[in-house]
């Protein structure tokens, strides 16, 4: 694995002004990301902001209204020679609940001309998970383990998760997320994951892609999203637009005392009187969900992750 | 060869929790020059953390010195961090824990001392530069 080659590859997803509209609804707007190769990426964003949508577009099971999306550099199509490089695990795990494991491996393996089925075995092994029982019988957390198996096994390069963890306890969302890492560090995947769990996707993600409003807010590496934003607390002051003009305001609250801002910008703030923090992760997700995408940030989503 | 665990609430990077293990591993002498390294996959079979924060990781400590990636074996330790010896810091630890123990004495709790340490710290590193 190298990642100074992976990065100069096409990105794995690139999408430009995806549009998806469903009668008198948009479910996504303008949608303009990219996902390099080889990473891991966020899908984060509000109930009904257009996750599901943009991973049904990924995975070739709908078709945009407008604007272009492409994944490795082909539209998403309901054909083989797409599929084989593209796995999609819905929310709803899609498993059949007589059959076991081992049944859902063989017809796997009937249908798929690249089919891993020993290392499939093998992690599910690892995990202690009955592959002779059906699998209506596992619990939650081993049915999803058992789906991203499976998932797995078919070795693809964009692997398209929509929230596989929400119902699991913790430890089994622990054995999703390092079966998930391991097969990420063992072939050349990338992998989108729309997940609420913060905490998780701080653990496993390099990339972010967020959703509000059916428009993306944010895309770009984790890392240098962070770094493009500052958390400024002060005394409490009227704020408009930008901090000496360096750094637009994505966010204020105000107390009778005190005003605290999610600021984007580089280099440093001059005026002592703020005291500047780095922000976490989550709190820069909150900060653009309570947006409803005023315009401009578009023009500054292109700005960080170093993508086009 | 040595586990990383990673705090997801700590604040620290998962990449610079790696990097601190593994000197404090090698400060403390758990580590030795030659020893391998967990490779990327079993770390991230271990402890669920993106691959490319481990490759990130090893990177900044073989841009250290501290290791070296041999193409197709793993990673192995090449040399130590600088500093004094483990000894130092038994005795440093010694006088701090006599310290802490007075200022507990004199009423201040976890909270205040650990925020009289940063504040310490900082006003010294600016004495320094200065």
């Amino acid at each position: 694995m190298n990642l100074a080659t992976r990065e100069r590859a096409v990105p794995a997803v690139e999408t430009f002004g995806l549009t998806k509209r469903y009668g008198a609804t948009v479910a996504l707007s303008g949608c303009t990301i990219a996902v390099p190769q080889g990473s891991i990426c966020a899908l984060v964003g509000p109930n009904g902001a257009g996750k599901t949508t943009l991973l049904r577009l990924l995975a070739g099971l709908s078709r945009p209204s407008g604007g272009r999306v492409e994944v490795f550099g082909q539209q998403p199509a309901q054909d083989p020679g797409f599929l084989t490089d593209v796995g999609f695990l819905a929310q709803e795990i899609p498993l059949w609940r007589r059959f076991s494991a081992a049944d859902h491996l063989d017809v796997g393996a009937h249908l798929n001309t690249r089919w891993d089925r020993d290392g499939a075995e093998d992690r599910l092994r690892q995990l202690s998970i009955p592959l002779d029982r059906p699998v209506g019988n596992l619990s939650g957390g081993q049915r999803a383990q058992v789906a991203l198996g499976l998932a797995l096994a078919k070795q693809p390069r964009l692997l398209l998760l929509d929230e596989p963890v929400a119902a699991l306890d913790p430890l089994a969302r622990r054995h999703f997320l390092s079966m998930l890492t391991e097969a990420v560090a063992g072939w050349d995947l990338t992998v989108v994951i729309s997940s609420h769990l913060i905490g998780d996707l701080e653990r496993v993600c390099d990339h972010l892609v967020l959703l509000s409003a059916s428009r993306p807010q944010l895309c770009g590496g984790i890392d240098q999203l962070m770094a493009a934003h500052k958390v400024l607390t002060g005394s409490r002051r009227v704020v408009t637009g930008s901090v000496e003009g360096t750094h637009a305001v994505i966010d204020a609250h105000h107390t009778p005392r005190q005003t605290t801002l999610v600021v984007r910008g580089e280099g440093p703030v001059l005026d002592p009187d703020w005291d500047v923090s780095e922000i976490g992760l989550e709190e820069l997700i909150l900060a653009y969900m309570a947006q409803d995408g005023p315009p401009g940030v578009g023009d500054q989503l292109n700005a960080v992750g170093g993508q086009r | 060869m040595i586990s990383f665990r990673i705090d997801s609430h700590s604040g620290v990077p998962p990449y610079l929790q790696v990097v601190q293990q593994v000197r404090q591993a090698l400060r403390v002498g758990v580590l030795q020059v030659g020893d391998q390294l967990p490779t990327v996959r079993e770390v991230v079979a271990a402890v669920a953390i993106n691959p490319n924060t481990v490759l990130k990781a090893y990177r900044d400590l073989e841009r250290e010195g501290l290791v070296e990636g041999r193409p197709g074996q793993g990673t192995f330790v090449k040399g130590l961090p600088p500093g004094p010896p483990p000894q130092t810091h038994t005795g440093l630890a010694r006088s701090l824990s006599r310290w802490v123990a007075s200022a507990r004495q004199a009423g201040l709790d976890d909270e205040a001392i650990e925020a009289l340490v940063h504040s310490t710290l900082r006003e010294t590193r600016g004495a320094g530069v200065a």
